[in-house]
């Protein structure tokens, strides 16, 4: 499969981390399902959220994948399941030939130090009571990393450095920060472990624009000093066209469409894709004047009862009869391009 | 286009007890009539601030308007009563705010807070108010308005919420409408549909719209005029065109330089602002900006650059706007 950095027209120098061809992390048939109770004392199962419902994707060492998509559409839940806080209900999460969902906890301990999480919010990430330098240090504590305190403490100022913050901020606590700031302490608390892997939860839609690129440009420099692989997780389809290498696109629990970024953005397959891209905002007013603007009909339905067939087709322009009764198969039409979509 | 508002050097600061924060400084801008202008700037600038000022909802204490003008239609709203301001509200000037699950009453059914601005304002039976109000429904995309009214706000879904709540901003027939940040809580593909048809109501019912934001493509997409804010001042102004491809402020460029572009193929690593925006408690006499800019001079810290016209239809604060180009380059 070929990468972004290998598309025509691509200033590689601007890549310089380029993923290898070593598989690390292997999702096969992912599902997460959510059970929907009633009842105070007797609890009965009404319904269940299909949140997950069945993604493959792979990400290679040293890439970043971008998983976007709109609310309730599994993204988050994807990356929740990679790392074990959610019990996937089925399916295989192999890092690096090992499945994750079959060790128990005391085996994914030793994992968690390789695969780290950077949250959305970043003031309800970092616990207030603690000062900067308890939080940083506490995972190093933890996973006995470091157990003189004396170098323990050396590397919270290394790594405050290393993330762009002041070594007086260690005294400090949450609530004296910007969120800019909160954000570079979480992300000094995902380094703290060494890990090969992040996942960037959001990592940057709760700042604002100058605060953001900071940050932004933040993440890239550490995966090109670290060599990381990231799982970039969001809504933002502009952040994620600068910061990945490949794009997957996922709706109400599925993936519709994974490519390499400039092919997902130059030549979008699934009606999905081309909805959500003619949506978003571009900053360049003749540019806007200029487009059509076209409106993607309805809402998103209830992950609780999610159409039949194609999750998508009710809202879709192509749709065909056949869509509501089978589900697409998510094939590759192109290499490297995959889109789950009889009509394109 | 006759002018419809003019705000004129508006103050609004909170005195806490950390000292006086001065949230709105010296603002003025102007909005014609049937004109969609944007205000776009980032957390704590104050174009929030600003837009509760012209309604006068700022809760005092600790807030409160200290200087300036607002004139509407010929009337200086800082002037009016209390019930005079209250007459304004939802009549002349509809509010639409971000979230709309607050901005609607949970316990009463859509219908009756759709009907209570219309009986409050206008002098309407309750029967053809009912009839306005599934007028309204429909006008904004909500299919069935009938068994709507009788629904409660949790019955609807986040985008169809935003609709009641134009609904309910252009139920009295305003001239103005103040939409403060109204898709930032929802989804991009239902961020378009509800932009869409508040420009396309907006265009059609020729009422003129404030639209504060953060986003810098919303702004491209839907403004005529924009105002960029930093430290509750207005640095620059002018035509979308003017801001977008000629900006003369260095924060509003720093700003357009920050943003990824979805349209490009990424070209070079991104050149934020660095550095973090002032505490606005603690501003100097001089230029807010000028420890994160990296034109600023000497005469930058001395005092504060006043707004002036660099063409007809674009403004600029900033001391040395008239080298940036060169400077720049």
């Amino acid at each position: 499969m070929s990468t972004a950095i290998d598309a025509p027209g691509r200033d590689d120098s601007q890549f310089r981390s380029k993923p290898t061809d070593e598989i690390l992390i292997d999702v096969k048939d992912l599902k997460m399902f959510f059970p929907v109770t009633e009842g105070v004392f007797v609890q009965t199962v009404v319904a269940t959220v299909k949140a997950v419902n069945g993604v493959n994707f792979q990400i290679k060492k040293g890439e970043t994948l971008g998983l976007v998509g709109e609310s309730g559409c599994g993204k988050t839940t994807t990356g929740r399941c990679i790392i074990q806080l959610e019990n996937a209900t089925d399916g295989q999460i192999l890092y690096e030939g090992t499945d994750l969902t079959k060790l128990d906890s005391k085996e994914m301990i030793e994992f968690r130090k390789k695969i780290q999480i950077i949250f959305q919010d970043p003031f309800s990430s970092l616990n207030p009571r603690m000062t900067i330098g308890q939080i940083i240090s506490e995972p190093m504590e933890v996973h006995n990393i470091i157990s003189d305190e004396g170098e323990r403490r050396t590397r919270v100022l290394e790594l405050l450095t290393k993330c762009g913050l002041k070594t007086n901020f260690a005294e400090r606590y949450p609530h004296e920060m910007s969120g800019g700031q909160r954000q570079r302490v979480g992300i000094a608390r995902a380094l703290a472990m060494n890990p090969e892997f992040i996942i960037c939860d959001e990592a940057v839609s709760a700042l604002d624009v100058s605060i953001q690129a900071q940050v932004i440009n933040l993440l890239e420099d550490l995966r090109e000093e670290f060599g990381l692989t990231y799982l970039f997780i969001s809504h933002d389809l502009s952040v994620i066209r600068h910061i990945c290498h490949r794009v997957a696109v996922m709706y109400l629990g599925n993936m519709v469409e994974m490519a390499d970024c400039d092919e997902l953005y130059e030549n979008p397959l699934h009606p999905y894709t081309t909805a959500l891209l003619e949506a978003v905002p571009i900053p360049d007013p003749d540019l806007e004047n200029a487009r059509a603007h076209k409106v993607v009909k309805g809402e998103i339905p209830s992950p609780m009862s999610p159409p039949s067939g194609c999750v998508f087709h009710p809202r879709c322009e192509l749709a065909v009869a056949s869509c509501s009764q089978s589900i697409p198969e998510f094939r590759e039409v192109k290499p490297g391009h995959w889109v789950a979509c009889t009509e394109v | 286009m006759a002018t419809l508002l003019e705000i004129d050097s508006l103050q609004t600061h909170f005195f806490t007890s950390a000292g006086v924060v001065k949230a709105v400084d010296g603002v003025s801008y102007t909005v014609d009539e049937g004109e969609t202008v944007a205000v776009v700037g980032e957390s704590g600038c104050g174009k929030s601030v600003t837009a509760m000022s012209i309604l006068r909802l700022i809760p005092w204490p600790p807030g409160k308007i200290v200087g300036g003008a607002i004139r509407f239609d010929g009337k200086n709203l800082l002037d009016l009563d209390e019930q005079g301001i209250r007459d304004l509200r939802g009549k002349d000037i509809g509010m639409i705010f971000q979230e709309p699950m607050t901005s609607l009453n949970p316990v009463l059914t859509i219908g009756l807070q759709l009907t209570e601005t219309l009986m409050a304002h206008t002098d309407i039976s309750e029967a053809k108010a009912q009839e306005r109000a599934v007028e309204l429904l429909g006008m904004v995309g909500i299919s069935e308005p009938e068994r709507r009214l009788e629904q409660y706000p949790h019955h609807l879904s986040g985008g169809m919420r935003q609709r009641v709540v134009i609904a309910m901003a252009l139920s009295c027939e305003p001239k103005l409408i103040i939409a403060d940040e109204p898709t930032t809580a929802l989804d991009v593909t239902i961020q378009a549909q509800i932009l869409e048809l508040m420009k396309d109501l907006t265009k059609r019912l020729g009422v003129a719209m404030i639209i504060i934001t953060h986003n810098l493509g919303v702004v491209a997409r839907y403004a005529d005029r924009v105002n960029v804010m930093y430290a509750g001042r207005i640095i620059e102004s002018g035509t979308a065109q003017d801001v977008y491809y000629n900006p003369k402020h260095p924060y509003t460029l720093a700003l357009l330089k920050s943003v990824p572009r979805m349209d490009q193929a990424r070209q070079a690593k991104l050149d934020p602002v660095e550095g973090q925006p002032p505490d606005l408690s603690q501003l100097d006499g001089g230029c807010a900006f000028r420890a994160r800019c990296r034109f600023a001079v000497g005469k930058c810290a001395e005092g504060y650059p006043p707004l002036e016209k660099v063409t007809d239809t674009q403004s600029v604060s900033c001391w040395e706007k008239d080298n940036l180009e060169e400077k720049a380059s």
